[in-house]
C-alpha cells in the first residue's frame, strides 16, 4: 500500500497512452456489464416469493383453456395451500403498438403474490367493483392513469358483449407496487376480475388459461406437481404443473440461447482487450527500463519491482473496469424503463459485479505477468548502460 | 489554444467524414478509391506519400504486437456486428418470404396475429364467396380456412420442451403456397391424424421423421411427409383442419382464411366487398403486408441490439487503434523528422500514417468478415415468434459484409487521423534531438 503513489505515478507517466487504454477497458466492461445484466435478468430474476408457486396449464398447448372447475379439485391435493387462476387478455391501449400485459384473474390471485403490495382500502374497493382493474405503478405512470379513471382497452383476442366490439371498459380501483427490485417487472401488469371477463366474453366461457398453485413446502413442489397432473390424466384436459421458475426458464430458453451469445461476444471482446492492454504494459515497461534499474540500485528487491509492475497493470484494469461497471449501473435502469418492461433489468446484480471484478483481476494479472517478469530479471548494469 | 482549436476542427471533420462515409454507396467508395490511387501514382506529393507509406509498412513486422492489436480488435468488431446483423437478416427473410401480393389473409377485425383471431363457420363461408377470389377448374374458390395452435413438443438433443406451431389447413392450402414442396413422403389424408412437417421443424424437434408416431397433447399423430418452403412454414406441423379442430376442441371455427386473388390488383375490390358486408367484422391484408408486419418488431430489436454492441466495441477499437498508432508515430519520430528535414511536406506524412492504419483496419475487417462468413453463413437456430418456435438460418448477406468493411475503414480512419496529424506537426528540431 505504501507504494501506491509510486505505482500511480508510473501508471500516469504517459497520460495519453494510459487514458486511451482506459477508454478501451471502459468500453469492454461497459459491454460486459450490459450483456451480463440482460443475461441475469433473463435467466435468474426470481424472487424468493416465487419459490413454492406452481404454474399449471394445459398439456396440449399454453393457449388451450382449462375448465374453471379444476381449481377446486387442485385445492384438495395434499400440500396445496391456495389456488388461483388467470386468463390471457391480450390488451392494447389506444394503439396496437401499446401492448398492456393484462390478465383476468380469480379473487385470490393477488394473495399468491405477496411481493405485490396494495393498500387495504384499494383492495376492498377492487373486490366489490365488477369492472374494477388494478394496475402496476410503472404502468399507471406510463399512461398517466389514476385511481377512479375509466379506461378503454382493446383485446386482441376477446370481443366484449357489452360494446359489441373489442373494446372493454375498466375502472381503475387500485395501484400496486412491487416490494423489491426483483419483481419490479410485474409493475407493468394490469389485472381485472375473471367474473367480469367470463360474463362479458362473447365466446368461450367457464375456462381459464392457467392456474397458480401455492404449495406449503417448496421442497415438495415436484411431488405436488405430479399429484396435480394425476388428477386429470387421460381426461380431455390433461394438465402440466411446473414450478414458476421452470415455466419462465422454458420460455427464455426458447427465445434464444442468451448465455451463448453473451459468451461469444465477450470472448471476442476480452481476447482483444488482453492483446491491447498487454501491448500497452510491454511498452510501458520497455521505456521505463532505466528507471526500474535505478529503483533496483537504490535497494528495491527484484520481487518488489515485479510486484509493482504487476500491481500497475491490475490497477489499470480495476480503474477502467470499475468506471465501466459504474456507467452500466447508471444506464441499466434507464434501459429497463425505456423498454417498458420488455427487458426486465433494474440494476447491476452483485453476481455481475463479482464476475466483473474477478475478470479485472485475472486480466490484470495475465497482462502484467510478462512485463513484471521482465522487470524482475532486469540486470542493473545492462539496463543503466542502455544495452 | 491553437492546438485545442486544431483538435476541435479535426473532431468536426471526423464527424462529417464518418457521416458522409456511412451514406456513401459502393460506387462512391470505388470512385473515391480510384481518385486516391490516381493521386498516389500521378502527382508528386502522391508519389512521395506512397514511398513514405512503403517505408512505414516495411517496418510493420517490427511492431507485430501493436499492429496485431489493431487487426484483431477491428476483426472482433466487424465479426460481432456482422454476426448479429446476419441473425436479424436471416430471421426477417424467413418471416417475410412467405408473403405474396396475389394472396390475401383475412383475420377477425382488431387481431394482430392468427392466434389472436377467431372466425366462425358463417364468416368463413361469407369470406369465400367474396368477389375477386380466384377459382379452380371446378369453380370452387381457392381458399383455405386455417387454424394454428401451439403444440407442446420436445427439442432434439436437449429434450427441452418447446412450442411448435400446428396448423390445420384445408385442401387448397398447397395450391395457395406454390413455393412449398413435399420433399419426402406424401401429403396427409383429410380426416386422419396425419402430419406433414416443415424441414426446419424436422431438424429442430425430436421424433419427427417420416413414419414416426408423435404425441401432441393426448393424441398420437403419424408423420407422413416433410415439406420445404424456405420461409416460416418450415417451422410448422401441418394437418387437416377438421382433425386439428376436433383434437383441440375448437368446434367449427377457424382463425384465418388464406385465399388466392384473381390478380394482385384485385385486392382493393375484395377488401371493399368485405368491409361493406355489415355481418362481417374482419380485416384483410395481402400476405406480403401481413408477414412484413409480423416480422418488423423482432427484426428491429435484433438490429438495435447489434448496432449498440457494435458501436460500443467500435469505440473500444478506435481507442486501441489510436493508442497503437500514437506509439508507432512516437517510435518513428526521428525517422519522420528526418524526412521532413530533407524536404518532405506534411501531407505525405499524414497520408502515409493514415494509409498504414487503414490498411491494417481493412485487413482486420476482411479477417472478421471471413470468419463470420465461414462460421455463421447458413447456421441454423430457432427463436420464439409470438408463442411458437420459428427456425431460421443466419444469412451473411454481401451487403452486411460490405457494411462491416465500411465500419472497419471508418475505425481505421479515426484511429489514424490524430496520430498522423501529430506526426506532421512534430517540430523537426525537437524530434531530431529526442532519443
Amino acid at each position: 500500500m505504501k507504494y501506491l503513489h509510486l505505482i500511480w505515478a508510473a501508471l500516469f507517466r504517459r497520460k495519453t497512452r494510459t487514458i486511451l487504454t482506459l477508454v478501451s477497458i471502459i468500453a469492454a466492461f461497459l459491454l460486459f456489464g450490459l450483456l451480463d445484466s440482460v443475461r441475469v435478468a433473463f435467466t435468474a430474476g426470481n424472487s424468493v416469493d416465487g419459490a413454492g408457486r406452481l404454474i399449471v396449464n394445459s398439456r396440449m398447448s399454453m393457449q388451450q383453456p382449462l375448465p374453471e372447475s379444476l381449481g377446486a379439485r387442485f385445492s384438495t391435493v395434499p400440500g396445496v395451500t391456495e389456488v388461483a387462476s388467470a386468463n390471457w387478455f391480450g390488451g392494447v391501449y389506444q394503439d396496437p403498438k401499446n401492448q398492456v400485459i393484462s390478465f383476468a384473474v380469480s379473487p385470490s390471485y393477488l394473495d399468491l403474490y405477496p411481493e405485490l403490495v396494495m393498500p387495504a382500502d384499494q383492495r376492498a374497493t377492487w373486490d366489490h367493483t365488477r369492472t374494477g382493474a388494478i394496475v402496476g405503478a410503472a404502468l399507471a405512470k406510463k399512461y398517466g392513469w389514476k385511481i377512479g379513471d375509466k379506461i378503454p382497452l382493446q383485446s386482441t383476442i376477446f370481443p366484449s358483449k357489452a360494446s359489441g366490439g373489442n373494446t372493454w371498459t375498466f375502472d381503475i380501483t387500485g395501484i400496486f407496487h412491487a416490494k423489491d427490485e426483483h419483481s419490479i417487472g410485474r409493475e407493468q401488469m394490469l389485472m381485472f376480475h375473471w367474473k367480469y371477463f367470463d360474463e362479458n366474453n362473447a365466446f368461450g366461457s367457464g375456462t381459464v388459461h392457467w392456474y397458480v398453485v401455492k404449495v406449503a413446502n417448496p421442497d415438495h413442489a415436484d411431488v405436488v406437481a405430479k399429484a396435480i397432473d394425476a388428477l386429470s390424466i387421460n381426461s380431455d384436459h390433461e394438465t402440466k404443473a411446473q414450478t414458476e421458475q421452470a415455466f419462465q426458464a422454458s420460455f427464455i430458453k426458447q427465445l434464444v440461447n442468451i448465455g451463448l451469445i453473451v459468451m461469444s461476444i465477450m470472448g471476442a471482446v476480452f481476447f482483444t482487450l488482453l492483446l491491447l492492454t498487454g501491448n500497452t504494459m510491454m511498452q510501458a515497461v520497455r521505456e521505463r527500463t532505466s528507471e526500474l534499474a535505478v529503483l533496483k540500485t537504490i535497494g528495491f528487491s527484484s520481487h518488489s519491482v515485479q510486484a509493482m509492475v504487476l500491481a500497475e497493470s491490475v490497477l489499470m484494469l480495476l480503474l477502467g473496469g470499475v468506471i465501466g461497471m459504474l456507467l452500466v449501473s447508471a444506464i441499466v435502469p434507464r434501459i429497463g424503463a425505456a423498454s417498458g418492461g420488455m427487458i426486465p433489468v433494474h440494476g447491476v446484480s452483485a453476481n455481475t459485479w463479482l464476475i466483473g471484478v474477478v475478470l479485472m483481476l485475472a486480466i490484470g494479472m495475465v497482462v502484467g505477468w510478462m512485463p513484471a517478469w521482465r522487470a524482475m530479471r532486469l540486470n542493473i548494469v545492462d539496463a543503466l548502460s542502455g544495452r | 489554444m491553437k492546438k485545442f482549436l486544431i483538435n476541435l476542427g479535426l473532431l468536426v471533420m471526423v464527424a462529417v467524414a464518418v457521416y458522409v462515409w456511412t451514406l456513401l454507396p459502393w460506387f462512391g467508395v470505388l470512385g473515391l478509391a480510384a481518385v486516391f490511387a490516381a493521386w498516389l501514382l500521378l502527382s508528386r506529393t502522391g508519389r512521395q506519400a506512397s514511398s513514405v507509406t512503403a517505408v512505414g509498412v516495411s517496418t510493420l513486422r517490427q511492431r507485430i504486437g501493436s499492429s496485431s492489436v489493431i487487426v484483431i480488435g477491428i476483426a472482433g468488431v466487424v465479426g460481432v456486428l456482422v454476426a448479429l446483423l446476419a441473425m436479424g437478416e436471416g430471421l426477417s427473410a424467413t418471416l417475410q418470404n412467405g408473403g405474396r401480393t396475389d394472396t390475401a389473409i383475412v383475420l377477425r377485425g382488431g387481431s394482430a396475429s392468427e392466434s389472436a383471431s377467431v372466425l366462425v363457420h358463417d364468416d368463413v363461408d361469407a369470406i369465400e364467396q367474396a368477389p375477386g377470389i380466384a377459382r379452380d377448374a371446378n369453380g370452387k374458390p381457392i381458399a383455405s380456412a386455417e387454424l394454428v395452435v401451439a403444440a407442446n413438443v420436445s427439442q432434439k438433443g436437449s429434450g427441452e420442451e418447446a412450442n411448435a406451431q400446428l396448423r390445420g389447413v384445408d385442401d387448397e392450402a398447397w395450391a395457395l403456397r406454390p413455393g412449398l414442396k413435399i420433399i419426402q413422403g406424401r401429403k396427409f389424408k383429410p380426416g386422419l391424424r396425419e402430419l406433414d412437417i416443415g424441414q426446419g421443424a424436422a431438424q429442430q424437434f425430436a421424433g419427427m421423421d417420416v413414419g414416426d408416431e408423435v404425441k401432441l397433447g393426448t393424441e398420437s399423430w403419424k408423420v407422413v411427409g416433410v415439406f420445404a418452403s424456405g420461409d416460416a412454414y418450415d417451422s410448422e406441423l401441418w394437418a387437416d383442419r377438421q382433425t386439428v379442430s376436433s383434437a383441440y376442441r375448437r368446434g367449427n371455427s377457424a382463425e384465418s382464411v388464406l385465399l388466392k386473388l384473381t390478380s394482385a390488383g384485385a385486392f382493393d375490390g375484395f377488401n371493399a366487398a368485405l368491409a361493406s358486408d355489415p355481418k362481417l367484422k374482419v380485416e384483410a391484408s395481402t400476405t406480403a403486408d401481413y408477414f412484413a408486419k409480423q416480422s418488423a418488431g423482432l427484426a428491429t430489436t435484433i438490429r438495435i441490439v447489434g448496432l449498440t454492441v457494435g458501436i460500443i466495441m467500435a469505440i473500444g477499437a478506435v481507442f486501441g487503434a489510436l493508442n497503437c498508432m500514437f506509439a508507432a508515430v512516437a517510435a518513428r519520430a526521428r525517422e519522420i523528422a528526418t524526412l521532413r528535414a530533407i524536404g518532405f511536406r506534411g501531407v505525405p506524412v499524414v497520408v502515409s500514417v493514415m494509409l498504414e492504419t487503414m490498411l491494417l483496419a481493412l485487413l482486420g475487417g476482411l479477417l472478421g468478415a471471413l470468419i463470420v462468413w465461414l462460421v455463421f453463413n447458413g447456421y441454423t437456430t430457432s427463436t420464439l415468434s409470438g408463442l411458437t418456435q420459428v427456425v431460421f438460418r443466419f444469412k451473411v448477406a454481401p451487403h452486411l459484409l460490405w457494411s462491416g468493411l465500411k465500419w472497419a475503414l471508418a475505425i481505421g480512419f479515426i484511429g489514424g487521423l490524430f496520430p498522423a496529424v501529430r506526426a506532421a506537426r512534430l517540430p523537426v528540431t525537437t524530434a531530431l534531438r529526442e532519443l
